[in-house]
Order: structure tokens, then C-alpha cells, then sequence
């Protein structure tokens, strides 16, 4: 549901919509600065950009909906992507990521109760060489196994 | 019933049809030529031949998504799709090889693997492309296993998380994501035809899923404007009709036209027995070209409403309660009474009020009636008090009462001036063709005191848009014209050549004056000079021109000047006369055209041919047998005097509800109680029946044949769909009335058996009609008029080589402020207008779902106005006018400008009439219903004139029961 966004936000939101109005395609680079900014895309600032691009309402849920990267809500404080593609999945990543998931208790795009990490799926991070990988805020781990994971986690305060 | 069904090709070609050289190649062996462009698909499609197909439909560009309609060419790689490849000459396509037979098998049969298989219980069993396409690729087994799908509502444990529940939030068509394909028909249908954009593919991959709206959003609260074209589109039952899934799949059609308003869209009626099932736009129809809008798609169940009467009544006095009586004696007690009102008070002291609802036919009657058997001309309609300048304006300038286009023109057409007229609101189809050609890279100036659609909506914004204050529509028309002239960018060999030098140079020399200049008007106006200006450069540089104009020009005290000025820039700049130009006059009602062609104004006989010419005259006469009053007659607002006054007695008033459309409504109401015979021949009990002394009961557009002219006097075929209900078409009833009138009087009756006898008669005395035939319209399916010896096909195009009346006429357009000011009580300006779902006084439309999205009348006013006033959102507001008061709901909004306020008349309990004057175009009397000065403060409810009207409507629709 579109939350009702207060003022100060969409203030903010309209300045980062009127920062990048002047580039080819801007759509794109918006919703990267609000997801920058915000940490999520909130759903209050798709009319905004639709009538700021004058396109529609639908069009942006669209271009939002269709990038698993922006998110609807804010991520935990870490995130944890762990690989499910073919390479990792062949050295135990399904594994991995099952008992990274019961570790934490919570689903995939889940974030822990403390709000310390968020666990995301991801496909494929061009390390098939060092599987099964992960990344953690954006930095690429090898050949992870549980007592990695768990170190990991632990860094992350999980 | 086959004779009813037209025998045209409804085949869906698969991609749109292109213009270009003709290429020529073989498919399947067969050499087929097509337009250069054509996909291989369409060129199959020509040849006989169907390529399988899923997102691939004619309405929509090709999108090459379902890769069902592979195809192989002789000399190329691969399997193309046939629906992205354009012919080339000599090309080889071969549809049906063994390798693309065994691809379509494999991808049908991934289609099915993720689609319920309840065929025999779906809505869409025998209207479903993917089951006729299952059936065409010979798919016999799905060799997948169960697994994650988005059909099945339990998975394996517990719910299963792909399943989303049916859309029903529509009133008039579901939305089951369970049977969707994932084609992007629906999305692309809503973009590319309708131009709304409210639907869009949400996710990606297996998630992929047609969302209307944002996240949370459902069908009804997107921007969704409930067209139809993605039901159209969808090849699947994932969006069906609500009333295929409770009747089932109709199995005949009869193509008929829309009743609503002026574009006079061509639909196909789609019934089982006589039972209407679903409203289907007509794809060959040539104003709407297969598409359609809420009203006329869905809004039909007006015609089995409870409230719709079907039995004659009648009743003494309009205190008594109504009666139930025969067709004999309703129409005996109507004779006797307006034949025993012509005895005691004169020849001329009855009259008629025409429909521009009815048929052609029907309205030609109707007059008929007035100048054959009553004996005077007392006839007017419902364009007296809408399109009564454009008449009168456009005769004086061009010499024709009538737009100069088709439709089809806005398809080349550069720069548009939409002025006065709220196409998406108005003439929605027409503002799905116009929003395409915007997106083509048309540009628009818009002139409206308020910020409509069409300002800024998706994909589409106008370069200008001149907010000027209501009531300067002259000042602001005659500025763009000064800035044309004085800027010398006008085109003068067109100005020479086709118009009156002499009258241009003296229209140039008032032209110049500064006194006209933008700068000079601006206070006046509101509009920014220099904003003016660039639109007036931009109109008179830009290319094709077009001028598409409405009520916001013709409803003034100056709406006949404002028309004028209209040519004069059409003239000035020389777009009159060939396509994507002209002056279009957005009509209406469904027939207002056709109505004003049949001689229903009090001076002119049918083709707009004055009654003081004796050799029109002796044409009606001679085939009539009866003299013609060469006196005009009374038009409406003098037929309400004159009754107040006591010398006009008795109307009869077809189809149209004067209390609640015409200004001033307590005027209205006094004329009409003080006379003494009312006859009100609807299909409900509408607010004029409330002083009416004779009921007959109308029939609806279903019910009867005869034709409609829309608003490019387009003459479409109206085909009775079903028996009518109360009994007799209207043009029987007229025929029924004037011959019990006829009968009293000793005269012999009227002897019609079929409308197109009517039309006969019609073409043989009015010349604009000279060749059409039922024959011919069966033939063409539509004609535009004039239709006769020298264009026997129709005219699409008027004024192509010349005026009619010889050289175009530059008029004098002095702006005079109307007499309507404001003042300290009145300090806002009220303005009117239509909202999409509701049509005009909403006698119909109410009667529908349509209230879902409009269920009360709202008055817009500008934030500034509101806080001012302490208004807040949706709090009940006194409006009030010199002439009275009401009270509805206030909607805060910018776009109205401060100081004006804005609101529609579609409900009879808001009566937006008792607040408007009774000023009027001083030319033809066209009320001012565009600007009224009000004053808005808070209020506790309803006025004592609501209340009083609620009480009275109330004791004068009582029905005695009808005696045993």
C-alpha cells in the first residue's frame, strides 16, 4: 500500500527527482539517489516521479518492481547475498544457504530481528572459481562454508 | 435472424495494416501482394493463410513475445517471428514446416503447463485464442509435471503463494490472474489505443504479472478508465466481460451505433435470443476504428432498468397521480387535448421539442409533425442550447452548419487548438486518437479556464495552455488572431485565393487594432501575453493545424462570435480544406448533427434551408399536401415566456429533459406548470415528466432501426437489436400521435412502415441527403453527408476546393464583456462541464454502474478560495447565484484557477441549473451556462428550493395501479 509520506520526505524526494530531471533516461538514476538516500524506494514517491517524468503510476511500479535490487522496504544494517547459481549450487550452496536461513530464522529478502542482516538470493557473482560465494555489502566472499558463514555473521552482529 | 448480421470480415489480421508500395512474395506457395511494411503475418493473414498467434492483434503494433507465430524464410537463419518481419519482395515463407510445427507444440505446451484446464467452466470456453490456438498447433499432452504454477489455489502444503485472487473491483469486467498469459495485450492495449497507461507488467520472469496501478492498487483505483480495450485484447477469459461470465458467450451480433455521445462510435451488439450480453466495439467502425469508452462499452443497462417505463400514461392535472391506460387512449387524450388548445388559444399556441437522442428519422418526423399537422414552425432541440452557434457561426463564415472534418484527420494533423472541449471527459475515443498523435509528435495548445486532462496526462503534454478566465473566450481567439496578422504569419495566397480580399482587408484593419493585442488583454483574459503569443506562432508555423472546440465555446453570450473568430484563424492560416486541418465541432449528443440537418430549428426546414423561401417551402408542401407557415416559430427559452405569459399551451417533448439541461430552472418549471398540455415521450420519468400531463413510453437505441449523424456527419446505420420493450420504436409513436391528431381533424394519416421510407422522403426533399439510401449505408456501412449526385460516396472532407459559400468570410469578433459580472456577493466565477462515466443530465447513465466512479456532483475550487472561505475537503458548500442556490459537496483542487469554480450537472438533486442565468449567445439564444458569478460558503445540507424539489418530483412521479 502506498504510505502516506510525510512532508519533509516528499520534499526531499522531489529535490532528488529534480537533481537528475535533466539526464537522458532518468528514471533509472532517480530511483537509485532515493534508494541511496532512503535505503528503500518508498512506495509514496512513485506518483512523484510519474508526474515529474509524466508517465504513469503503473510504468514506474513497472521499472521498480521489474529491479530486485530496489527495495520496498529499508534492508537490515548488513546485507548477505549467498549465490544460487548453477557452479555454487554444485559445491553445496543450496545447502549453505538453507542452514544460513534456519540459522537466522528467517526467509529469503528476510532481515534478522535485531534488524542486523538482511539475507538476499543472487545469481551468479562471476566467482564459479571460488564457490560457493557470497557478498556481504557489497564486497565478494569465496568459498564460504558454515564456519565462514558464521564468522561472517558474527562480524555482521547477527 | 442472420439477415441482421453485416457481412464484413472481422478477421483479426494480426498486425496493423500499413500504406506503402506493394510488395510482392509467397507464402506457402501462394503469391500474395501487400503494402511495403506489412508483416509476414498480415501478408499470410491476406492470403488466407492463419499463422498461430498469441500477443500478436490487429489493434496493437507487434510485440513478438509468445514466439508461437515462428515462421520459416527461404534464404534466412533461424525461425523469425512473423509478426516483427516485414515482407521483402520474392521473399519465401514457409508457415508449416515440420521444424516450426514441433517449436509452436513445444511453446503451446508451455503455455498449458502453467494454465487451469477448466475449459468447459470458463467464462471465455469458445472465445478463448489459447484454446483455439491449442487446438490449431495439435497439442495433445502436457508432459510436465505438476509444480510451481499460478493457477492452482493450494499448493502442496498450504496456500500456494503464486495464486492471486480474482480482480472483481471493476464493475464491469474481472480480472483473473489464474488464466493470464503473461501476452502484455491488456498492457499495450491500455497504452497504445486507450493512452492511459494504467497497466503495466509488475516482477520479472515466472513473478511477471499484469498489475494495474502501483502495489495495493486494484483495477478501480488505477488510473484504469474502464474503455474496454484491454478486455478487447486479451486473448484469454483473464479479463472477461462480468456479464459474458453470469449470460455466457453470445452467439449472434448486430452492429448498431453508440447512443452516447457525438464521435457516434460503431459497436457490435452481441446477444443470445434477445438478451444483450456484452457491447463489443465494431473494428470497421470508421469514427472510432474498433475502440471505445465506458459508456458506451459497458453503461447499456440503463435500458432494463426497473425504473424505465413501458406503458402510456396520462393524468389530469400534473397534482394528480399518473394513470396507466391504453396506447389508444394516452394517444386519444393527447389529440383531443392539444387539438382542443389549438381551438381555444390559436394555431401557434402549441409546439415541439425534438431529440437529439432519436433517430434521424424520428426527428424528422417530430418536425414533420409541428409544420404538417400542428401547422406552425414551434420547433427547436437540445443544439439550442449547445451547438446553436456553431451552427449560425459556421454557416456565415464557410457557409456549412457543420464541422469541416473526419475523424481520421487528426491522424495528420500538427498542432491542435483544443478549445472549450474536454475530450478525455467528452469525446473519449476521439481523445484516444488525438493522445496517439500527440505521442507521434503532434503538438497541442489547449484554451480552458480549467487545467483538463489533455493539459498533462501521461505521455502527453500541451505546449500552451491559455487559462483564460470564462466569459474572454473572443479576447483571447481574437488575440491569436491579432498576433497572426500583425506578425504578417498568416498565409495570404490561401487568404486571397479562397477568401473575400475586400472583407479580409477590413477585417485586418480591426484586426490590428492594438487594442487587440495579447498585452492589451491580458488583464482582461489572464493569460500571459507572451504565452499567447508563442501559441499563436506556433498554430500559424507549426504545419497542419486543427481546431477541435466544444461547449466552453458555443455556451456564452458570445459563443456565435467565438465560432467565428475560429474560421477566421482556420482561414487566416489556411488549414480548411484538406486532411489533419480544419474546424471541428465536438458534438454532443449522439444525433445533435442529425437533428439540427432535419429542420428542427424553428426557422429552418430540413438542410438548414430558412422557412421564408417560398421554393423550399413548396417542395415540403406539395409532398405533405398541408401549407407552411412562412412565420419561424418558437425557440424554447420564447416557448417558456410565452407560456408564463398564457398564449402557448401545449408541447410535446421528445427525449430530452428541459428542466434539468436548460438554464434557470425555476423559469423552466414555471412555463411548464402553466401549461395545459405537456406530453413527455422518454424512457424514465425524467424531472420534465414531473409537469407533464401525457407519458409515452420511448424506446432505446436497441429497439428501433433508423440513423445517427455524428459530429463529421458520418451517417451510421442504427439496426434494432431487440423487440422494443414498451412496444413501438418512437417513430412509430410519432406517426401514432399525428395521426390521432390527423384523425380529429378528418385528414388522412401517415402511412410509414420502416425508417428507411422516412429516409426516402428525406433524401428526396433536402439535398445534402440526396443519395443516401438504406441500401447504401448497408453497402458502406457509413457515409458522411453532402451525399448526393456530386459525391455519391460522401464528403469526408468539406471546402476542398472552395467554400461553400463560394469565398470564405472574415467576420468582425468584438469581444463585449457578458452582462454576467462579478461583484462583492458574487465573487467566483462558476464554470460546467462532463465527467467521463456520466453522460449530459445522467437520466441514463445513473441508471448503470457507472456511479461507482461519479456518484454525486462536486464543486471544484482552488485551494486559495477554499481556505478563504474555511472549506475543507468534501464538506458541504452553498453555491449560490443571482438566481438561486443549491447545495453539494466541495472538492479542493488547483485545477481550476482562483476565482473560478467549476461542476457538472449530472445529477438531478445537485440542479447545478437553478444557479445559471438565463444570458444567452445573442445570436441564437444558446444559454450561458459557462459562466455564472456565485458566491460558496459552508452549509448544513440541502437548500429549501432541494428540498422543495425532492417533495414535488416525488408527489408527481406517483403511479396509480393500473385498474383491473
Amino acid at each position: 500500500m502506498p504510505q502516506p509520506q510525510s512532508e519533509p520526505i516528499s520534499d526531499r524526494i522531489s529535490v532528488l527527482i529534480s537533481e537528475k530531471l535533466g539526464l537522458e533516461g532518468p528514471l533509472l538514476p532517480i530511483l537509485h539517489a532515493i534508494q541511496e538516500e532512503f535505503g528503500h524506494v518508498p512506495q509514496g514517491a512513485l506518483p512523484l516521479i510519474a508526474d515529474a517524468l509524466n508517465i504513469s503510476k503503473a510504468e514506474v511500479h513497472g521499472v521498480v518492481s521489474f529491479y530486485h535490487d530496489y527495495r520496498e522496504v529499508p534492508a537490515g544494517r548488513h546485507v548477505v547475498k549467498i549465490c544460487r547459481a548453477e557452479a555454487c549450487q554444485a559445491v553445496g550452496g543450496a545447502a549453505l544457504a538453507e542452514a544460513t536461513l534456519a540459522k537466522l530464522g528467517v526467509e529469503w529478502h528476510g532481515t534478522t530481528k535485531n534488524g542486523a542482516v538482511t539475507v538476499e538470493p543472487v545469481y551468479c557473482l562471476g566467482l564459479c572459481a571460488c564457490a560457493p560465494a557470497a557478498m556481504v555489502d557489497g564486497k565478494v566472499v569465496g568459498r564460504v562454508d558454515a564456519a565462514k558463514m558464521t564468522k561472517l555473521l558474527e562480524e555482521a552482529g547477527a | 435472424m442472420k439477415d441482421f448480421i453485416i457481412p464484413w470480415d472481422d478477421r483479426d489480421m494480426g498486425t496493423p495494416a500499413k500504406e506503402g508500395a506493394p510488395v510482392t512474395l509467397t507464402i506457402d506457395g501462394f503469391e500474395v501482394t501487400v503494402p511495403e511494411g506489412t508483416s509476414v503475418m498480415r501478408a499470410a493473414a491476406e492470403a488466407g493463410i492463419q499463422v498461430p498467434k498469441l500477443c500478436a492483434t490487429d489493434m496493437l503494433d507487434a510485440f513478438g513475445s509468445c514466439r508461437l507465430c515462428v515462421v520459416e524464410i527461404e534464404g534466412r537463419r533461424g525461425t523469425p517471428a512473423s509478426c516483427t518481419t516485414p515482407v521483402a519482395p520474392g521473399m519465401v515463407v514457409h508457415t508449416q514446416s515440420s521444424k516450426v510445427k514441433k517449436i509452436r507444440k513445444g511453446v503451446m505446451e508451455l503455455y498449458i503447463s502453467d494454465h487451469p484446464l477448466d475449459c468447459l467452466t470458463c467464462a471465455a470456453n469458445g472465445d478463448c485464442e489459447l484454446q483455439d490456438m491449442a487446438g490449431m498447433v495439435g497439442l495433445r499432452d502436457v508432459r510436465y509435471e505438476p509444480g510451481r504454477n499460478h493457477f492452482e489455489q493450494r499448493a502442496a502444503v498450504g496456500p500456494n503463494p503464486e495464486y492471486i485472487a480474482k480482480d472483481l473491483s471493476n464493475p464491469y469486467f474481472a480480472y483473473d490472474p489464474s488464466k493470464c498469459i503473461v501476452c502484455s495485450r491488456c498492457v499495450r492495449a491500455c497504452e497504445e489505443v486507450q493512452g492511459t497507461f494504467a497497466l503495466t507488467i509488475e516482477g520479472r520472469g515466472f513473478e511477471s504479472r499484469v498489475s494495474a496501478g502501483m502495489a495495493g492498487d486494484d483495477f478501480l483505483s488505477s488510473d484504469c478508465v474502464s474503455c474496454g480495450a484491454c478486455v478487447q485484447a486479451c486473448p484469454t477469459g483473464t479479463l472477461q466481460e462480468k456479464s459474458v461470465i453470469e449470460l455466457g458467450t453470445p452467439e449472434r451480433s448486430v452492429v448498431t451505433t453508440c447512443a452516447y455521445c457525438g464521435v457516434g462510435c460503431s459497436f457490435k451488439a452481441e446477444l443470445n435470443g434477445d438478451e444483450l450480453v456484452r457491447m463489443v466495439p465494431h473494428k470497421h467502425g470508421k469514427a472510432n476504428r474498433g475502440h471505445s469508452c465506458v459508456k458506451g462499452r459497458f453503461a447499456y443497462g440503463y435500458a432494463t432498468h426497473k425504473d424505465r417505463i413501458l406503458n402510456p400514461m396520462i393524468r389530469d392535472r400534473i397534482e394528480d397521480p399518473w394513470r396507466e391506460v391504453t396506447w389508444d387512449e394516452a394517444l386519444d387524450f393527447a389529440a383531443t387535448r392539444m387539438r382542443g388548445i389549438q381551438e381555444a388559444y390559436g394555431k401557434k399556441s402549441i409546439g415541439v421539442i425534438t431529440s437529439s437522442r432519436c433517430t434521424n428519422e424520428e426527428t424528422y418526423l417530430v418536425q414533420k409533425l409541428t409544420r404538417a399537422v400542428f401547422g406552425n414552425n414551434n420547433t427547436d432541440t437540445c443544439a439550442r442550447v449547445c451547438h446553436s452557434p456553431t451552427g449560425y457561426g459556421l454557416g456565415q463564415t464557410f457557409g456549412t452548419s457543420a464541422g469541416t472534418q473526419d475523424f481520421d484527420s487528426v491522424e495528420h494533423t500538427d498542432v491542435v487548438i483544443v478549445i472549450g472541449a474536454n475530450p478525455t471527459d467528452g469525446h473519449p475515443v476521439f481523445a484516444s486518437r488525438l493522445k496517439k498523435r500527440l505521442r507521434a509528435g503532434a503538438k497541442l495548445i489547449v484554451i480552458d479556464p480549467r487545467r483538463i486532462n489533455l493539459v498533462k496526462s501521461a505521455h502527453i503534454a500541451a505546449s500552451h495552455h491559455l487559462q483564460l478566465r470564462p466569459g474572454t473566450n473572443v479576447a483571447v481567439v481574437t488575440a491569436l488572431a491579432h498576433v497572426i496578422v500583425t506578425e504578417g504569419i498568416f498565409d495570404e495566397s490561401f487568404v486571397r485565393e479562397r477568401c473575400d480580399w475586400d472583407e479580409f482587408l477590413a477585417y485586418a484593419e480591426f484586426i490590428r487594432d492594438p487594442r487587440h493585442s495579447p498585452e492589451a488583454t491580458e488583464l482582461l483574459t489572464g493569460v500571459p501575453a507572451e504565452e499567447l503569443r508563442k501559441a499563436a506562432r506556433l498554430f500559424a508555423t507549426g504545419g497542419n493545424g486543427a481546431i477541435y472546440y466544444g461547449l466552453g465555446v458555443t455556451e456564452h453570450s458570445q459563443g456565435s462570435t467565438t465560432v467565428m473568430g475560429i474560421a477566421n484563424l482556420a482561414m487566416l492560416t489556411g488549414n480548411v480544406g484538406r486532411k489533419g486541418v480544419g474546424v471541428n465541432p465536438l458534438r454532443g449528443q449522439n444525433n445533435v448533427q442529425g437533428s439540427c440537418d432535419m429542420g428542427s430549428f424553428p426557422h429552418e426546414l430540413p438542410g438548414y434551408r430558412h422557412v421564408k423561401n417560398p421554393e423550399v417551402r413548396a417542395i415540403f408542401e406539395s409532398l405533405w399536401g398541408v401549407e407552411i407557415d412562412a412565420e419561424p416559430g418558437l425557440r424554447i427559452p420564447n416557448m417558456l415566456d410565452a407560456a408564463v405569459e398564457g398564449s402557448f399551451k401545449g408541447l410535446y417533448c421528445q427525449g430530452e429533459d428541459i428542466l434539468q439541461s436548460d438554464p434557470d430552472t425555476k423559469h423552466v418549471a414555471a412555463g411548464l406548470a402553466a401549461m395545459d398540455c405537456v406530453i413527455v415521450h422518454d424512457l424514465f420519468l425524467n424531472e420534465t415528466a414531473n409537469y407533464a400531463h401525457v407519458f409515452l413510453p420511448g424506446s432505446t437505441f436497441l429497439e428501433k432501426d433508423g440513423t445517427f449523424t455524428n459530429a463529421e456527419r458520418r451517417i451510421n446505420r442504427v439496426r434494432k437489436v431487440m423487440a422494443p420493450r414498451n412496444g413501438y420504436a418512437d417513430w412509430e409513436i410519432t406517426q401514432m400521435l399525428a395521426n390521432a391528431m390527423l384523425k380529429r381533424s378528418g385528414d388522412a394519416g401517415w402511412t410509414y412502415t420502416h425508417p428507411a421510407q422516412i429516409m426516402a422522403e428525406i433524401a428526396a426533399t433536402t439535398p445534402s441527403f440526396a443519395g443516401v439510401t438504406y441500401d447504401l449505408l448497408e453497402e458502406m456501412g457509413s457515409v458522411q453527408w453532402p451525399c448526393n449526385e456530386k459525391s455519391p460516396d460522401g464528403t469526408p472532407l468539406m471546402h476542398v476546393d472552395g467554400f461553400v459559400r463560394g469565398k470564405g468570410r472574415f467576420i468582425v469578433t468584438e469581444y463585449v464583456a457578458t452582462d454576467e459580472k462579478t461583484g462583492p456577493r458574487f465573487p467566483l466565477l462558476l464554470t460546467t462541464g462532463r465527467i467521463l462515466s456520466q453522460y449530459n443530465v445522467g437520466a441514463q447513465t445513473r441508471r448503470t454502474e457507472n456511479v461507482v466512479w461519479h456518484d454525486q456532483d462536486v464543486l471544484e475550487i482552488h485551494p486559495h478560495d477554499a481556505e478563504n472561505r474555511g472549506i475543507e475537503d468534501g464538506a458541504w458548500i452553498r453555491l449560490a447565484s443571482r438566481s438561486g442556490e443549491t447545495t453539494l459537496r466541495a472538492k479542493i483542487t488547483d485545477r481550476v484557477s482562483p476565482g473560478v469554480v467549476y461542476t457538472t450537472f449530472h445529477h438531478p438533486d445537485t440542479q447545478a441549473n437553478v444557479i445559471t442565468t438565463d444570458f444567452s449567445d445573442w445570436a441564437t439564444n444558446c444559454p450561458e451556462y459557462k459562466v455564472t458569478a456565485v458566491q460558496v460558503s459552508l452549509s448544513n445540507g440541502p437548500t429549501e428550493w432541494q428540498e422543495d424539489y425532492a417533495a414535488q418530483a416525488a408527489l408527481s412521479r406517483r403511479i396509480l395501479p393500473a385498474a383491473e
